[in-house]
């Protein structure tokens, strides 16, 4: 079996689901709790807290737990419109948002916000201009995407950062869902960026569990009302199990995070290298530094996505149509129609996705199975 | 960038006159005890620098803990090379372009101790300028606030570049001003005055007053955390922990509800300054603002300092909250103050306390409590722990969650 489909999620990692069953069994207060168990649990609670921000050159209060990446995307975007009512109501995002994102969008250009999508080039990527373009003095958020879950694009955060240098008053949120473990930590982390959105399964980590950074002293309203856990932010008995097997994932991931890149790079080069030779073949994501080393995506002429999705099944290899929330209701990419791949070439687009336990040898079995199942393809599309 | 040596420029202490040796002795010490645990460093405390050899050490690991030692204006780490110029113009180079901006100005500043050398300031100044211009476009020499200084010295046993000029805690060595002791509760403010006490060059007796059953162990580790936290600068820090149930149980029992607080601090401060003498402590810090509550007016301090004569020392006597809520953010130790714990100075807080207690009232009233008995009885009870750096009281299951973690 090869799993090429790290993007839409990854296998836990035994020693992540042995400290979860661990936490579970024999910490199992309720941290709030003022007795010895609540205060253990407690602790577990802030020790995880402190080694993820330790992780990541944050603080321990900017870090604030999420039930995954689509929470912490909501909670950004709306929290922030909330809180920022009365300064504004623009919010500026990107045309290849993650839906956690652009529905959220969506959902307050019907109460009244006013949202602007910035436009991409062929390669996925928004241009600084339109990013200076589309601000006002009314717009309150700017939320980018780190790397883009469909085609591996990395964005020019470190470019937008220097933009809203100038207008200090805006929020600036990155969804780092698919940018963590990829060495780009400083593209992301940057000097100017208030939130993050993190998911804790995309990384080895179980279901269910997910943080955000939230830099010291910007405020945003919390979306989850109640007992008060996070600083009153993010109400709901925390998932501590899930948190601090989360904490330890994220440890395992960061640890020689180098060499584990330039291995997902290296087997995303070989695999690039061999399909690119082929006629039918148009690949979207490119081998160079401005995509992330693990996504690779592209479209065989007139085949379907999930014809070769299923082809590939067949023969133990598991890929996907671009992403996965979209792959189940036949849409085209909304990546690559935003790039203005037309509707005939994205819907034939499948999306490779490594992690470091893939190998080359994988690489290779998998370039072997695509020269056979290339020649039942050649006849599908002519 | 690999660097040889951290270049440690003294602050204040540089105009003391003839202690001036004693300062830099200090300083030394207080180096080398921040740094104990970097293998194989070698410092040298001489009469116009301070050198920290990293003999392969990182440097950013020593840079961020030069940073809270106080008595340091700035410092520089440098690259030591031998007297070979192609080396010299090659790392000249490479320090620059790892500070490169667009737009961005410098200039050479070289300073000459051997004579011998093949080149003399100017020609290296030439030199080494126009290596830099020809091969990083865009860059601009500027003689007056450049943004980049390259600093060159040749000395006689070896070539010494440095580029950055990294700011440092200021204030004077920890131990050049003394002893003291500091009443430490565990809220924001005691911490915040404790450093800046320290950043004159003071060193603290931390003097925590605990009243089990009505606070707990958490509260108790809270206050050895914050120590352990703020030892960061001092080295070590002696934590006195005094009993106090008895004292409040009977002020309670016996006193007006108006005066129970005045009279309770005029106890705490009592207690503290028989430590203080006991121990050859000179003085008593105290984290209390001007008007920040009830026992901070004037007429409240007027009262309770009634009991000494002993120099009393607020630092943060005219700050806001706002201020001090903001170092300790800078010095770590929000956080963990803000961890909601009963102190022995929130418990048996009457509704109304006086603001503008009566010097002569609180004096009769303290009349009805054993005073000297009581004192007695809290210092034969006092427990004393030396605090290091880093030591962890808050969450003794760390060792237990690292496995998990």
């Amino acid at each position: 079996m090869i799993y090429f489909d790290n993007s839409a999620t990854t296998k836990a990692d035994p020693e992540v689901v042995s400290t979860y069953d661990k936490v579970s069994e024999k910490i199992w207060g309720n941290p709030s709790s003022l007795h010895q168990f609540g205060e253990e649990a407690f602790n577990l609670l802030e020790q995880s807290r402190k080694q993820i921000a330790d992780l990541l050159g944050a603080s321990q209060s900017e870090i604030l737990f999420t039930s995954g990446g689509t929470e912490g995307d909501n909670w950004v975007v709306k929290g922030t419109a909330i809180e920022k009512r009365q300064f504004g109501n623009h919010l500026i995002t990107t045309a290849v948002e993650h839906p956690a994102i652009h529905n959220s969008m969506e959902q307050l250009k019907q109460l009244g916000f006013e949202v602007t999508y910035l436009p991409v080039d062929e390669h996925g990527r928004i241009s600084i201009d339109d990013l200076k373009a589309a601000i006002r003095p009314t717009t309150i958020l700017v939320s980018i995407m780190a790397v883009n879950n469909e085609i591996g694009t990395i964005q020019p955060l470190k470019e937008a950062a220097e933009v809203l240098k100038d207008y200090p008053k805006i929020h600036f949120h990155i969804d780092a869902v698919q940018g963590i473990g990829k060495a780009i930590q400083d593209l992301i982390m940057n000097d100017r960026v208030d939130f993050v959105s993190f998911s804790g399964h995309k990384f080895h980590a179980p279901r269910g569990i997910g943080f955000i950074y939230a830099r010291r002293g910007r405020k945003i309203a919390p979306l989850l009302t109640g007992g008060g856990q996070e600083r009153n932010l993010r109400s709901g008995t925390e998932n501590l199990p899930a948190i601090a097997a989360m904490a330890k994932a994220l440890r395992l991931l960061l640890t020689d995070e180098k060499q584990k890149v330039a291995k997902e790079a290296e087997i995303k080069q070989r695999i690039f290298d061999h399909v690119k030779k082929f006629p039918l073949v148009t690949t979207f994501s490119e081998d160079n530094d401005g995509f992330a080393p693990h996504i690779l995506c592209f479209a065989i002429q007139g085949v379907r996505g999930e014809t070769i999705v299923h082809a590939f099944e067949e023969q133990g290899i598991y890929i996907s149509t671009t992403s996965a929330c979209s792959s189940k209701k036949h849409l085209a990419s909304s990546t690559l129609t935003a790039m203005h791949i037309p509707e005939k070439l994205s819907t034939s687009a499948i999306r490779i996705s490594l992690d470091d336990h893939n190998t080359l040898a994988e690489a290779d079995e998998f370039n072997k199975v695509f020269d056979q199942l290339y020649d039942k393809f050649k006849i599908l599309s002519a | 960038m690999q660097y040889s040596e951290i270049m440690v420029r003294y602050g204040e202490l540089s105009t003391k006159g003839k202690n001036r040796k004693d300062f830099i002795r200090q300083l030394g010490r207080n180096v080398r005890h921040s740094l104990h645990d970097f293998e194989g460093l070698d410092i040298r405390a001489q009469y116009d620098r301070l050198h920290v050899a990293l003999n392969g050490n990182d440097s950013t690991a020593v840079i961020e803990r030069l940073k809270g030692v106080f008595g340091i204006e700035n410092f520089s780490p440098v690259i030591k090379l031998e007297k070979d110029f192609e080396a010299v113009k090659e790392t000249a180079l490479q320090m620059i372009q790892a500070q490169y901006e667009p737009g961005v100005t410098f200039k050479i500043n070289t300073r000459r101790q051997d004579h011998q050398f093949e080149y003399d300031t100017n020609q290296i100044n030439d030199k080494l300028g126009g290596h830099i211009l020809r091969n990083v476009p865009g860059i601009k020499v500027k003689m007056k606030n450049p943004d980049i200084t390259l600093r060159v010295e040749v000395r006689l046993n070896g070539i010494f570049l440095s580029s950055e000029t990294i700011p440092g805690a200021g204030g004077l060595p920890v131990g050049t001003g003394g002893k003291a002791t500091m009443m430490l509760s565990g809220g924001i403010d005691s911490p915040v005055a404790a450093y800046l006490g320290m950043k004159r060059g003071v060193k603290l007796d931390m003097v925590h007053f605990f009243s089990p059953p009505y606070t707990s162990e958490q509260a108790l580790a809270k206050a050895k955390e914050l120590t352990s936290k703020v030892a960061g600068y001092a080295g070590s820090i002696n934590f006195i922990q005094v009993p106090f149930t008895k004292v409040q149980e009977t002020i309670k029992e016996k006193v007006p509800e108006g005066y129970l607080m005045t009279i309770q601090r005029r106890m705490m401060l009592r207690i503290a300054a028989a430590i203080t003498l006991a121990r050859g402590d000179k003085g008593v810090f105290t984290g209390e603002s001007l008007g920040q509550v009830a026992s901070q007016t004037l007429e409240s301090m007027m009262a309770i300092n009634d009991v000494t004569n002993l120099p009393v020392l607020r630092p943060l006597v005219s700050m806001d909250k706002t201020e001090i809520i903001k170092i300790a953010e800078k010095i770590d130790t929000y956080d963990l103050s803000i961890l909601p714990f009963e102190d022995c100075c929130t418990i048996f807080t009457p509704p109304a306390p006086k603001t503008r207690p009566d010097l002569e009232k609180t004096r009769n009233f303290e009349k009805l409590i054993d005073v000297d008995g009581l004192m007695q009885e809290a210092l034969d009870g006092i427990e004393v722990t030396v605090i290091h750096p880093g030591e962890n009281f808050m969450n003794q299951s760390e060792d237990v969650f690292a496995e998990l973690l």
